[in-house]
């Protein structure tokens, strides 16, 4: 592009600077200054004297946390969810994205299939009769009704299948002359030339999973087995309990400050992490992964 | 939900034809792949569908679906004889258009200013950091939005140096839906922006350089070059979002509502949640859910058809 020297272009250029800049901060302070009430003392953050630098300094809510029971076995539930829906996710997203990717000549009945799970896409029961199914299947408080409800992903097995059609077909007509047979093919073939699109639904399961509060707070009915989000959201239930019991906004405000808000604070903290540690894969492959699903024509 | 589906392989030679005919097995095997996931998709999709018969019952759970008395389209017209339900549907609608709307304004804005942005770093930088709200959830978000917009929070102490009045920003109707609306853009912008920003470097540096040469100042070249080549997204993109006008955002009102803003918060699927997860009036909540359902529905399949007329691209 062509750069004007013109000293309205040179203003221009500086505005626009400011204000990518001034955005940026937006997005990152909000997050910050909930950092800097984590490492600040309860009397600091009572009195709103937090900004973006910690007030009296302490790592007292952090040494809590390490002693807190229920915030580790919540960890604990999450990571084994996210683990065991990743495995599953994606065993039957290339399982299922292989067949779908053959035409309905060479896979009969493949159209069917397609249609049942876009149809799925479109239209669903609810969440009733979902919980329904999940509670007649004694699933309630285990951890798999944070798992199977979830197994399909119909929209990562779309964007799987899609890959596996753009890939020239001389590699598995060779494979075939070869004697392979259709899973040897979709696991020697595909896969391994799959893996940056494999990467990308991977992160699309793993964020979801970790994100989700809600499927712990319908389906477990005791706080034991909460996964950390849910867990997390239910540190400010009782402010809204206290509202339902008749409470005028202004004793709420009152109570809001007077909880543990920095320990609070430094639970949210340390529940980003494995996201923020994963944070870098994420802008590889998420960005690459919409860019190349959206703007290819 | 930006996916095309290409067309599925064929074998490409009367040869490979022939082979496959010998393998005749594949079929088979092919059937074997499917089959674990469609016996999750038929539990958990599938099953749950037959759920909305308990819309026309007086569903109890200790007889089941199939020993509870039928009572014919009754919880319908409750529906919508209900004050409630013109309120929550309004209410998800201004709430969903609102975030569309200003989202997609804000995205392209951003993608434009960002993308004059030549220091590599610095662009960087800035990418990351606009990115991440995106990846975290709203509940770890609402605790921010609070901490910021409770009355003592520190968008009240800066209204407060303006000498404007305290604003009860998560306790008043007229002020909590501009919140959602407003707190949805801040998450979503910069992760939005990606795709207008890819739209905006395919652009070829030849059509700025030529206007530039004509005089077309940075104004004129955004407003005649670079905004007409992102029409094409853009449309696409705002077909797309038509399905999500009764998607205002669970995850985000029930973190941030109380029953104070009941009223302008409300949306259809909390008051799913409310009335027949919470209220145990299990007919009534999947009543409401099914009429949301079937609207999306309608909505999925037009814009599909609106997004193959005009612009060459489907969902499916």
């Amino acid at each position: 592009m062509v750069e004007s020297k013109s000293i309205s272009a040179r203003i221009g250029r500086i505005v626009i600077h400011a204000i990518v800049i001034t955005l940026g901060l937006f997005s990152l302070l909000p997050l910050w200054n909930i950092v800097a009430i984590s490492f600040s003392s309860s009397e600091a953050v009572t009195a709103n004297a937090v900004g973006l630098i910690p007030v009296n300094f302490t790592t007292e809510t952090y040494k809590m946390i390490m002693e807190d029971v229920q915030f580790w076995r919540s960890f604990g539930i999450s990571v084994q969810r996210v683990f065991l829906s990743l495995i599953l996710n994606m065993v039957l997203i290339v399982l299922m994205a292989y067949p779908l990717s053959k035409s309905k000549r060479v896979f009969k009945g493949r159209n069917i299939y397609m249609n049942l799970l876009i149809f799925s896409m479109l239209f669903s029961g609810g969440m009733i009769p979902t919980y329904l199914v999940v509670k007649d299947l004694n699933l309630l408080n285990t951890i798999w009704s944070l798992v199977l409800p979830g197994a399909v992903q119909v929209f990562s097995i779309i964007l799987i299948m899609n890959f596996f059609i753009g890939i020239p077909k001389s590699l598995e007509e060779a494979a075939i002359m070869d004697g392979a047979n259709p899973l040897q093919i979709l696991v020697k073939v595909f896969i391994p030339i799959s893996l940056p699109a494999l990467a990308t639904v991977a992160l699309f399961s793993i964020v979801g999973n970790w994100n989700d509060f809600f499927s712990g707070l319908i389906y477990m009915t005791k706080v034991s087995n909460y996964p950390l989000m849910t867990y997390i959201q239910s540190l400010s239930i009782s402010i809204e309990e206290m509202l339902k019991s008749g409470a005028s906004s202004n004793s709420l405000e009152n109570m809001m400050q007077v909880s543990n808000k920095n320990l609070n604070a430094a639970k949210i903290v340390v529940s980003i992490i494995p996201l923020l540690v994963i944070y870098p894969l994420l802008q590889k492959y998420f960005i690459h992964g919409i860019v190349v699903g959206s703007v290819k024509e | 939900m930006k996916v095309q589906i290409a067309k599925p392989a064929d074998w490409t030679n009367a040869e490979m034809v022939k082979q496959q005919k010998k393998w005749n097995w594949a079929n088979s095997a092919y059937h074997l792949m499917m089959l674990p996931g469609m016996i999750f998709l038929i539990i958990f999709s599938y099953i749950p569908m037959f759920g909305i018969i308990m819309a026309f019952q007086d569903y109890i759970p200790a007889k089941g679906v199939l020993g509870s008395e039928f009572v014919g389209m009754e919880h319908f017209i409750y529906l919508f004889q209900l004050p409630d339900i013109g309120l929550v549907f309004k209410n998800t609608m201004v709430i969903a258009f609102g975030k569309i709307l200003l989202g997609t304004f804000a995205a392209i804005v951003f993608s434009i200013l960002l993308n004059e942005i030549r220091l590599k770093l610095l662009k960087k930088s800035i990418q990351t950091v606009v990115y991440l709200p995106h990846f975290l959830s709203w509940v770890v978000l609402a605790a921010v939005v609070v901490n910021m917009f409770s009355l003592d929070g520190i968008v009240n102490q800066i209204l407060n140096s303006f000498g404007i009045d305290k604003l009860n920003f998560l306790g008043s109707n007229s002020l909590f839906q501009p919140l959602l609306i407003g707190t949805d853009v801040w998450k979503e912008f910069g992760f939005n922006s990606i795709v207008y920003l890819a739209a905006i470097t395919a652009v070829d540096p030849g059509l700025h350089e030529a206007a530039s040469i004509d005089g077309a100042n940075w104004w004129k070249r955004i407003w005649h070059i670079t905004l007409p080549s992102m029409l094409p997204i853009i449309l696409l993109l705002a077909i797309l979002s038509l399905p999500n006008i009764l998607n205002a955002g669970f995850d985000q009102v029930y973190n941030l509502y109380t029953p104070m803003v009941y009223e302008s918060g409300d949306i259809l699927d909390t008051y799913v949640y409310r009335t027949g997860i919470l209220g145990r009036e299990y007919s009534f909540g999947t009543a409401v859910g099914i009429f949301k359902s079937i609207i999306g529905m309608v909505l999925i399949i037009s814009a599909n058809e609106m997004a193959k007329k005009y612009t060459d691209r489907k969902l499916f």
